[in-house]
């Protein structure tokens, strides 16, 4: 077939960007597209690479959606180097013999890292900070020193800009300690200014990093085996070491456009123009090994720019003239936890410029606006320590800010903030470029009003997510503009959303539906504001799902306590809290299962499904299992699921912790917690995490310390790793921590909503929630306590109180008329020595078409 | 057309009646299953007094499940939803008012079938044509 070909060269961030804006704009098959990657992995994320520590492996890292490297359309060839590129026949070659013809070759190649040519530096025990492949022998290096000098490994990072910070990070988390060594007078010296750089010096320097500036590093020289020993400084000083990283920079990757013929830039880089394009009509080159001429001939070290060059691209193959308009140098960093931004013109070199200046003597931040002579617009920031205000000021660059600006960069409350109203070119998301005018128009001319849609149509705040809020505000404020209030009703009885419910419920002491729909509702209510507010009064009170008018309330599994499967029969769940059972109550699942013929599965929860049971049998069943020391699981509740574990420190030679043991004390302290929908736990006894934990709505990790509490996780069909909330605390600690979160959860969230979307859209996000429980800004933490104090105390086995109450049992019967009588239309057929239900045409043969429908007139 | 009344009239030997339970047996808003002459029937107690029957067979699912679903009301029509796929359909009508963007099962209609309920001296009656 007759589709272009376009080859990519490097399979970076960059390349990953556009290949994926190329696939998602040709829908018809224009362009075949070969990707060429010398790395072992497809495109990862290199920014997040100092948290490939904290995660499972390099397939945390990948980026966007891995369908894309599965598209017919994309051939990726990994481990595979371009060595040269034949302008006048088109083709590159590989190392791998081949030679590929394009019709359109873009240059991907982006950069290396640089070090400076010392004495010493091939020595073992030296690294770069630049590939996952780097990091990973950094790792197994520092793993393997540990081991033998038994003390700390000694770290030392050449470089205090970004990434010589980050890989200090990486040496701390991986138990070594670090120094930051850096030639210039400060730290991070192309964002931050002199006393910036003081301020970030004794931030991190708290956090037991050492940083030692104006000092040049002479020499690696080796120990006694050969190996990286000690570093030699200018002043004559010297540093022992076990490990050298050195983040001295990055060059632009330009080798294949030179020995091709391609103009290079100054300080290298392929010339491109502003579409992206060589001096060569077929030749394209974006991302950090390009030199823009909207960026000055330069090359720049950032993602955004990179990004942008790659949809200028994409968009003029398909037939889009765009221009890159040179890079937006705006950043705002995480270093070690601490937050560093700069944005506009943050160094104040317009002529009159203004630097408006707060350095907090508590906390250690610094803070400073650069404004125009007339103290009115507003030309650039910097921040270190606090960043809160930057999402909302960097948009504003050139924009008057209304008020006293000062009041953006005195702590929060100290002065009030006006409201601001971002100009329409101003850009929101600066990973994807997109303006508050694109999200603007999203909203009020195509009529999306829900975040989610937002997101997808406009991809504002999918890369990094940091202008979520902002997004967040801008829907609203329009959808407010426009007259629409975002509805939060729960359904036509309720105007209140679940949260507000929840309050207003608590607050007003009401314990029935009835008196809740006359006080906050009208009608009669319907299938989604009763299991609602069965739910909340189940969070609050913590009374019998069956009790007074709640049975009616109650979704079909919560009414029988079983769950309902496709036939209307019904599958059991005793809990087994842990996934730990004895021999003994395993026989009696066993003769159970055995004696009502129940089809039997492990569940992923680390317990036994029984199917199959019929609504009158329910009793019958748990009366055998209860007798037997069991309780309900409830796997059919809104509620705790399960706390899954592996066997942990008791048995595993490699476990550091007693996980079982904390599994079951969760387990059993959760049990039967009513919440805006499931929720799963997951412990795991080391850092191996057999039990997946990170997949759960609460992680339990053990360390050498004690626990790690990672919170939020989700499988299902938007899968979400938990993130940490708590570091290696006791288990009282860690405890409490649950109790909180939890707590809070089931207060605040919405209808249905799971902890990792009610974590994400919290103001504030996981910053703002562990402040209110760990730090209980907003004075609560004692009623968070309580409230799991009430839960624990009045926490029964509801089945054990459905069997003692003949009046609830009258519910589990199959029909009012005949209770004697089973379902006549169930039928079953014989699969792997089990029974499953008869499909509808198994059906017919089994039972005969009559009892298939029940229309009279066939009877 | 179904009617659904308290009227005190005398069911004869000449309906289609059948007796199926004390009024009293059933609870406000929480169904229960009847089976009249091999007819599976759901039958709900409202919360205003008033009891309305329809086919237990949920046209969705082809599950017999209907009496334990969730009653409600859409605007002021009485309403019950399926248990297992969440349909909404009217208590008068039978009428599938919310189908959650899905199709009855093959060979079904997406109405539910409703049956005429008389309460006569406590007892709760259901007419369904055929039956004896």
């Amino acid at each position: 077939m007759g589709a272009e070909k376009v080859v990519v060269v490097g399979a970076g961030m960059v390349a990953q960007r556009f290949v994926q804006s190329l696939r998602a704009g040709d829908a018809e098959g224009r362009y075949a597209i070969d990707v060429i990657g010398e790395e072992t992995f497809a495109p990862y994320d290199r920014v997040a690479l100092t948290s490939f520590f904290s995660k499972a492996g390099p397939e945390d890292l990948l980026l966007g959606d891995q369908a894309l490297w599965d598209d017919p359309a994309v051939t990726l060839r990994r481990s595979t180097r371009a060595t040269a590129v034949d302008r006048e026949a088109a083709t590159v070659s590989l190392d791998t013999g081949e030679r590929l013809t394009y019709d359109h070759l873009v240059l991907a190649t982006g950069s290396s890292a640089w070090a400076p040519p010392l004495p010493g530096i091939d020595l073992p025990g030296v690294f770069m900070y630049r590939t996952l492949d780097d990091v990973a022998g950094m790792q197994a290096w520092v793993r393997e020193r540990q081991a033998v000098v038994g003390r700390p490994v000694r770290g030392a990072v050449i470089g205090g800009g970004l990434l010589g910070l980050e890989a200090a990070g990486a040496l701390q988390s991986m138990g070594a300690t670090a120094t930051v060594v850096e030639f210039a007078d400060r730290l991070m010296a192309l964002q931050v200014d002199k006393s910036g750089g003081e301020a970030l010096k004794s931030l991190i320097e708290r956090l037991g990093v050492k940083v030692k500036t104006s000092l040049a590093t002479t020499e690696v020289v080796a120990d006694a085996e050969g190996r990286a020993g000690t570093l030699r400084f200018s002043d004559g000083s010297e540093q022992l070491v076990d490990v050298v990283v050195f983040a001295t920079g990055i060059r632009p990757r330009d080798d294949l456009g030179r020995g091709a013929g391609l103009a290079v830039g100054e300080r290298g880089g392929i010339v491109v123009n502003d579409t992206c394009l060589t001096e060569d009509p077929r030749v394209s080159a974006i991302g950090e090994c390009a030199a823009a001429a909207a960026d000055g001939h330069l090359s720049i070290g950032l993602i955004a720019p990179g990004n942008a060059m790659a949809d200028v691209t994409a968009h003029r193959l398909l037939g889009r003239e765009e221009a890159y308009l040179g890079a937006d140098t705006a950043t705002k960093l995480k270093l070690l936890g601490v937050d560093v931004a700069s944005f506009g013109d943050a160094f104040a070199t317009t002529p009159g410029a203004l630097e408006v200046v707060y350095s907090d003597p508590f906390s250690g931040a610094y803070k400073k606006l650069v404004m125009t002579d007339d103290a009115s617009t507003l030309l650039g920031g910097m921040f270190v320590g606090d960043a809160s205000a930057y999402a909302q000021l960097r948009p504003m660059v050139g924009a008057e800010l209304p008020g006293d600006p000062s009041s953006w960069i005195l702590p929060e409350g100290a002065a009030p903030r006006p409201e601001l109203e971002l100009p329409d070119e101003a850009t929101v998301c600066s990973c994807n470029n997109v303006t508050a005018g694109t999200i603007r128009h999203a909203v009020n001319e195509d009529g999306v009003h829900d975040l989610g849609e937002l997101k997808a149509c406009t991809t504002a705040g999918t890369a990094c997510g940091s202008c979520l809020p902002l997004v967040k505000k801008i829907l609203t404020t329009e959808l407010g503009k426009a007259g629409i209030e975002v509805s939060q009703a729960l359904c036509e009885h309720f105007e209140l959303s679940r949260a507000q419910l929840f309050s207003a419920i608590q607050v007003a002491g009401l314990t029935t539906f009835s008196e809740i729909l006359e006080r906050f509702g009208t009608g009669h209510g319907c299938d989604i504001c009763k299991p609602t507010i069965g739910s909340i009064l189940a969070s609050i009170y913590n009374g019998h799902v069956l009790a007074d008018d709640r049975a009616a309330l109650q979704d079909t599994n919560d009414r029988v306590m079983a769950n309902m499967q496709k036939d209307g029969t019904y599958s059991v769940v005793p809990r087994i809290p842990g996934g730990e059972i004895t021999p003994d109550k395993l026989l009696v699942i066993a003769q159970v299962a055995k004696d009502f013929d129940l089809y039997t599965k492990i569940t992923g929860g680390q317990r036994i499904d029984l199917f199959g049971a019929r609504l009158e049998q329910l009793p019958q069943i748990w009366q055998r299992l209860v007798d037997a020391g069991m309780e309900s699981g409830h796997a059919y509740g809104k509620s705790l699921r399960t706390v899954k574990s592996c066997v942990g420190s008791t048995w595993c030679r490699f476990g550091v912790q007693d996980s079982a043991g904390m599994a079951i004390r969760l387990e059993e302290r959760y049990r039967g917690l009513r919440s805006p929908h499931k929720i799963k736990v997951g412990v795991s006894g080391c850092a191996r995490e057999c039990a997946e934990a990170r997949g759960k709505d609460v992680g339990v990790i053990a360390t050498e310390k004690g626990w790690n509490v990672y919170v939020g996780g989700n499988g299902g069909f938007a899968p979400v790793h938990a993130q940490l909330l708590v570091e290696d605390a006791d288990e009282e600690t860690a405890i409490r921590a649950i109790d909180r979160y939890l707590m809070l959860y089931i207060r605040t969230a919405d209808r249905l909503q799971r902890t990792a979307p009610w974590q994400a859209e919290y103001e504030g996000g996981l910053d703002a929630i562990r402040e209110v429980i760990l730090d209980d800004s907003l004075g609560i933490c004692a009623d968070l306590d309580a409230h799991m104090v009430h839960h624990l105390d009045t926490y029964e086995d509801e089945w054990a109180a459905v069997l003692a109450d003949p009046d609830r049992l009258k519910q589990f019967t199959s029909f009012v008329n005949a209770p004697d009588t089973a379902d006549p239309s169930l039928a079953y057929v014989e699969e792997r020595g089990q029974r499953r239900p008869a499909t509808a045409s198994e059906k017919v043969q089994l039972v005969g078409a009559a009892t298939a429908t029940t229309h009279p007139e066939e009877n | 057309m179904t009617t659904v009344s308290q009227r005190a009239a005398v069911p004869t030997a000449s309906t289609d009646r059948t007796a199926v339970c004390a009024y009293d047996r059933l609870t406000a808003d929480l169904g229960v299953a009847a089976l009249i002459d091999g007819v599976q029937v759901a039958i709900f107690r409202l919360a205003d007094g008033t009891v309305h029957a329809v086919q237990n067979l949920d046209p969705f699912s082809g599950a017999h499940v209907m009496s334990r679903g969730i009653t409600g009301t859409r605007g002021d029509e009485p309403t019950i939803a399926s248990p297992l796929y969440k349909q909404v359909f009217s208590l008068l009508s039978g009428e599938c008012l919310v189908t959650m963007d899905k199709a009855p099962r093959e060979g079904l209609d997406p109405r539910l079938t409703v049956f005429a309920v008389t309460v006569h001296d406590g007892l709760v009656y259901v007419d369904v044509p055929g039956a004896m």
